[in-house]
């Protein structure tokens, strides 16, 4: 197929379309705007709804309904606009209602910037809403990744009946690259018999409710959910490793900053520094197994972790090392971003070069 | 007085750089001011240092950019005041990023601009004669002006071929026809010149790429 130049957040919105995503409720924020403007324009023409809500919580809450009539919906924002969402997201887990939300990470905290930056990690993989939840968090570093991973969240989000998350910065929203689309692998999903859909006087209605009165049924519907999340966690975690093979330093980064390390292992390189690097595509579920067996290499030195916050994956990364090497961190927070030179001079100083 | 404007994705910042580059190679007071209030990644202030070093003068919106608010230096104006200056304007990549223009219809007089329309062939939204038309007639009726020539930049960012480019010229060439613009420039790598020169009538502007993405320093310096 013809190659074709897609601005990151265009290609989310058409990948949203090409996946079967007919309703989207949001609210404007800068840097994801193009998402609700593209849709805005396109899912009219498909028979969709595009609905600019009054609020973010408003617009997450109308996601919910959508989804527990069965049908496939999105919403996006940006940071503080994801804050809001909180709630409903919880509410979302809990009711077991999927559908796809797009986290366009800018500068905080509060209001901050609209450059990229990485802050959300720990609301994104922590959860910001209240009891025990997890939803798969994917995190693209190319436009075409962006495109492939929008498609696949929907059918992962049917499968598991859980909210998918899409947390990518800013610049892989704003940036403009080369895609093709591709046909993602076909999986097989349950039926949504569990929809509030028309009963036609055939059956008892569907009941969609995050309520359980009595605290033993509340209990094993957390027991429920808990398998859930691990299946996700055995089935569903993925990564990429670049050079990392004899590696001496062995770099973690995702998105926008693993993009940067690409550039950094070169100018490494020059240096005879050999320098791989183990990209997690699930921030959750965090592939702990993978980073550990790479970074046991009796070549590597040092972990450096990089990210555009002051430092919030480099927990997952500790846990995932139990120790086992030391890790630095290089980042900026507040929408700069490092250049490849001073990611390469953070990792020359983290070995004593 | 050069104006840019175009779809986003377009190349038009990179083009408005390359161009204004070009002016001041020829003539000194040259001026680019960025309008663009739409978009706050990729924005042609970003070249300021580049810029002054070759002798333009560069007017950046409110914030020194770093914001999509909709409100303009003042000292955008100095640039129609001023007669003897050549201004390069960097409008924002769609319609209503264009509507920025419509306040300055009153001191817009016909005859001492150029309304350029950038073209990109492998753009979805403007791939065909009759949606980049469409999109061309969108940006006229939100500026309130005609445009008066059209600017092939046809380019996949680092994944471009002389191929592309020409494709791009098949489209430019069939939207001349279509309505009797002429083609002002192919703008064209510097590194693709060579391949495509003797294939295409009309101007070429070699261009330098200045816009890259945080990491493509490296690569492209390589290459």
């Amino acid at each position: 197929m013809e190659k074709e130049l897609w601005k990151g957040n265009e290609a989310i919105a058409e990948a949203a379309i090409r996946a079967g995503c007919k309703y989207f409720f949001g609210y404007p924020i800068t840097p994801q705007n193009e998402i609700p403007e593209y849709l805005s324009l396109h899912l009219p023409q498909i028979g969709g709804c595009f609905l600019q809500a009054e609020s973010e919580v408003a617009a997450i809450n109308m996601v919910y309904g959508a989804a527990g009539c069965g049908e496939r919906v999105m919403t996006s924002s940006s940071s503080p606009g994801i804050s809001l969402k909180q709630e409903g997201i919880t509410y979302m887990c809990g009711a077991e209602l999927p559908a796809v939300i797009v986290n366009m990470m800018r500068g905080g905290p509060g209001l901050g910037t609209i450059q990229p930056a990485q802050g959300d990690y720990y609301q994104a993989t922590r959860g910001g809403g209240n009891g025990d939840y997890r939803h798969l968090v994917y995190a693209p570093a190319t436009i075409q990744e962006a495109a492939d991973y929008v498609q696949m969240a929907f059918d992962v989000a049917d499968q598991y009946r859980n909210p998918v998350m899409i947390l990518a910065d800013g610049m892989i929203g704003q940036m403009m690259e080369a895609i093709e689309w591709h046909q993602i692998e076909k999986r097989d999903l349950p039926a949504k018999d569990w929809a509030t859909t028309c009963t036609k006087g055939e059956r008892k209605p569907n009941v969609i409710n995050s309520l359980y009165i009595d605290p033993n049924l509340c209990a094993v519907h957390n027991e429920h959910l808990a398998a859930k999340y691990k299946a996700m966690e055995e089935n569903e975690t993925r990564w990429e490793e670049v050079n990392t093979e004899d590696c001496e330093v062995l770099f973690v980064a995702y998105g926008t900053p693993s993009r940067i390390t690409k550039a950094a292992i070169r100018l490494l390189e020059k240096e005879g520094i050999k320098a791989g690097l183990f990209r997690p595509i699930t921030l959750w579920p965090f592939p702990s197994k993978a980073l550990k067996k790479a970074a046991s290499q009796d070549s590597v030195k040092v972990v450096v972790d990089f990210e555009l916050s002051m430092g919030q994956m480099i927990d997952d990364v500790k846990i995932a090392l139990e120790g086992c090497r030391p890790v630095s961190f290089v980042g900026k927070a507040g929408g700069v971003v490092p250049t490849p030179v001073e990611v390469a001079s953070a990792a020359k100083a983290a070995i004593g070069r | 007085m050069q104006i840019v404007t175009g779809h986003y994705g377009s190349g038009k910042t990179e083009y408005a750089v390359n161009l204004a580059l070009k002016l001041a190679e020829e003539r000194k007071d040259v001026t680019l001011a960025d309008l663009d209030i739409v978009n706050p990644y990729f924005r042609s202030y970003e070249q300021t240092k580049v810029l002054e070093d070759a002798g333009v003068r560069v007017i950046v919106t409110s914030c020194g950019g770093a914001a999509d608010i909709p409100a303009l230096n003042p000292a955008v104006m100095s640039v129609f005041q001023q007669e003897k200056w050549t201004g390069v304007l960097d409008i924002g990549g769609d319609p209503i990023g264009a509507r920025v223009l419509a306040r300055f219809a009153p001191q817009l007089k016909p005859a001492e601009f150029d309304l350029l329309f950038v073209l990109n062939a492998n753009r979805p939204e403007t791939n065909t004669v009759e949606t980049a038309l469409q999109y061309m007639r969108g940006i006229e009726a939100e500026c309130l002006q005609k445009v008066t020539g059209i600017v092939n930049n046809t380019h996949l960012c680092r994944e471009t071929t002389p191929e592309e480019i020409l494709k791009g010229a098949r489209l430019a060439q069939d939207l001349s026809e279509r309505t009797g613009l002429p083609i002002v420039h192919h703008a064209v790598e510097r590194k693709f010149v060579a391949d495509v020169a003797n294939k295409l009538s009309e101007p070429i502007l070699p261009m330098n790429i200045y816009m890259k993405k945080p990491w493509e320093i490296v690569f492209c310096e390589e290459e």
